[in-house]
C-alpha cells in the first residue's frame, strides 16, 4: 500500500500530471479554435455543411493511436507531435456537432428572425449559436474526454504525460506504479467527464433547459 | 515474428545515411512482409473486434430489453457503464493485467473492449425499444400475440435499425481501441505500430495506422449501409 502511495510522491508525478493537463487543454482549445470557425463558415450552405459533417465522421473513425503514430514519422518524438495528433483528434466531434446544431434551428425560427429584420450575422450570433449551444457543447465535451484519454498514449511518441507512469510500471514489472498511474489517469478522465457535463448544463440557455436533449454521442 | 529487412544494409556511406534517416514508406518491406506479418496482424485485429462486439451484444441485448421494462434500473446501468466508458484504455488495460487469472494477452484486451461497448449498445437497445410505437404494440396484443411473440416478432425487428446504429458506433470505437491492446500482447494492427515506433521504422507504423484507420472507416460505412437497409422508410431523408 505504501509502495502504491509512494508513486504519487515521486518527483516526476506532478510534472507528468501537469504535462497531461497542458497537452489536453491546449489540444482542446486549438480544436475548438479550428472546428468552430469552420462550422460557422459553412453553415449557410447545405452542401458544405454536409461535407464538413462527413469529413468529421470519417475523422472520428481514425483510431487515436493511429493519429499519434502517423504524426510520429513526420514530426518525430516529442510534445509537438502529441499536440498535433491530439488537436486532430479534438476537431471531428466539435465540427460534427456544431455543423449539425447550427443547421437544425427550425425554419420557422429562422423565418421569424428574418421577418424581424435581423441581418445574417445577427441571426447567427443571436439565434443560431444560442440555440445550438448545448449541442456544440456536447461535442466539446466528447472531444475533451477523448483528448484526456488519448493524452495517455502521448508517452509512446515521447510526449510525456501520465501514460509514462503506466509504461514505466510495465517496463520495470512494478504493478504498483502501473496501477497508480492508471488510477491517476482514470480519475482525471472521470473528472473531465463530470466537469464538462456540468459546463454543458450551464451553457444551455434558460429557454432551452426544458427541452434539453443530449446529442452527438 | 519480426522479420529482417528493416535494419542496416549499410555497405556505403549513402546506405548508412539512409539507415539513420529511414524512408517513410519502404514498399519493398511491405511486399516482403505482407503474408507473414501484415496480413496476420489485420486478421488478428478483425478477430479481436468481432469477438468483442459479439460478446458485448450477448450481454447488452438482454440487459437493454430488461432495463427498457424496469426503468428504475436504467440510470444506475448507464452510470456504471458510463464510468467504464470514460476510463482511458491504457489505464483499463493496466488494471486488468494485474487481476489474477487474466494477465497479459488477448483475454484482457477482449474484456476491456467488451466493457467499452456496453454503454453505447445498452443505450441504443433501450432507445430502439422506446422507438416502437405504443399503437403497434397494442395492435399486436389485439391480434392475440403473447408477450414473447411481441418481443421477438414486433419490438426487436422494429428496434433493429437503432440497435445496428449502436453496433456501428461500438465497432468503430473498438477497432480504434484494439490497436492499443497490442501493448499488452493482444495482437492486431497495433503490434505493427508499437514495433515500428520502438525500432524507429516508419513503414511499419504507417502500415499499421493506415490499415487500422481503413478498417474502422470501412466497418463504419458497411454498418451505415446495413442501418439504412434496415430502415427503408428513412432512406430518402438525410441522416
Amino acid at each position: 500500500m505504501s509502495e502504491f502511495l509512494d508513486v504519487f510522491r515521486r518527483p516526476d508525478f506532478i510534472p507528468l500530471l501537469v504535462t497531461h493537463i497542458e497537452l489536453s487543454v491546449v489540444a482542446l482549445l486549438l480544436g475548438v479554435l479550428i472546428a468552430l470557425p469552420v462550422a460557422l463558415a459553412v453553415n449557410r450552405s447545405p452542401t458544405l455543411s454536409a461535407i464538413a459533417i462527413n469529413i468529421g465522421n470519417i475523422g472520428r473513425a481514425v483510431p487515436s493511436l493511429a493519429l499519434l503514430a502517423l504524426a510520429f514519422p513526420l514530426l518525430g518524438f516529442g510534445f509537438a507531435t502529441s499536440l498535433v495528433a491530439l488537436t486532430a483528434l479534438a476537431i471531428p466531434p466539435i465540427l460534427i456537432n456544431a455543423s449539425t446544431g447550427l443547421r437544425q434551428v427550425s425554419p420557422q425560427v429562422m423565418d421569424a428572425a428574418k421577418g424581424m429584420g435581423l441581418s445574417g450575422a445577427q441571426i447567427l450570433g443571436r439565434i443560431q449559436v444560442p440555440i445550438a449551444a448545448p449541442i456544440i457543447f456536447a461535442g466539446i465535451r466528447t472531444s475533451a474526454v477523448q483528448v484526456v484519454a488519448s493524452a495517455t498514449l502521448a508517452t509512446f511518441v515521447g510526449g510525456g504525460a501520465l501514460g509514462q507512469l503506466i509504461v514505466l510500471g510495465f517496463q520495470r514489472n512494478q504493478p504498483a506504479i502501473q496501477i497508480a498511474g492508471a488510477l491517476a489517469v482514470a480519475v482525471l478522465a472521470i473528472i473531465t467527464e463530470l466537469l464538462f457535463g456540468f459546463l454543458e448544463r450551464a451553457f444551455t440557455p434558460k429557454g432551452l433547459r426544458v427541452a434539453r436533449k443530449r446529442r452527438g454521442k | 515474428m519480426p522479420s529482417p529487412g528493416e535494419p542496416a544494409k549499410a555497405g556505403d556511406t549513402l546506405g548508412l545515411l539512409q539507415d539513420l534517416q529511414p524512408k517513410l514508406l519502404d514498399w519493398g518491406w511491405i511486399g516482403e512482409n505482407f503474408g507473414d506479418e501484415i496480413l496476420p496482424a489485420l486478421i488478428g485485429h478483425v478477430y479481436l473486434s468481432f469477438v468483442s462486439v459479439g460478446i458485448a451484444l450477448v450481454i447488452s441485448l438482454p440487459t437493454g430489453v430488461l432495463v427498457s421494462r424496469y426503468r428504475k434500473a436504467y440510470p444506475p446501468v448507464t452510470f456504471f457503464t458510463g464510468i467504464l466508458f470514460s476510463i482511458p484504455s491504457l489505464a483499463l488495460f493496466a488494471f486488468l493485467v494485474t487481476v489474477p487469472g487474466i494477465g497479459i494477452g488477448p483475454t484482457a484486451v477482449i474484456i476491456a473492449l467488451v466493457a467499452y461497448s456496453l454503454l453505447v449498445l445498452i443505450r441504443n437497445v433501450v432507445a430502439g425499444m422506446d422507438s416502437v410505437p405504443e399503437e403497434t404494440k397494442d395492435a399486436a396484443r389485439g391480434m392475440g400475440l403473447t408477450a414473447r411473440q411481441i418481443l421477438f416478432g414486433v419490438e426487436l425487428p422494429l428496434a433493429l435499425p437503432v440497435i445496428v446504429a449502436g453496433v456501428r458506433i461500438a465497432t468503430v470505437t473498438i477497432i480504434g481501441i484494439a490497436t492499443i491492446g497490442a501493448y499488452i500482447r493482444g495482437g492486431g494492427l497495433g503490434e505493427l505500430i508499437f514495433l515500428g515506433i520502438s525500432r524507429n521504422f516508419p513503414t511499419r507504423v504507417i502500415v499499421g495506422a493506415v490499415l487500422a484507420t481503413l478498417l474502422a472507416v470501412i466497418a463504419d460505412l458497411l454498418l451505415l449501409a446495413l442501418e439504412r437497409y434496415l430502415r427503408p422508410w428513412a432512406r430518402t431523408r438525410r441522416a
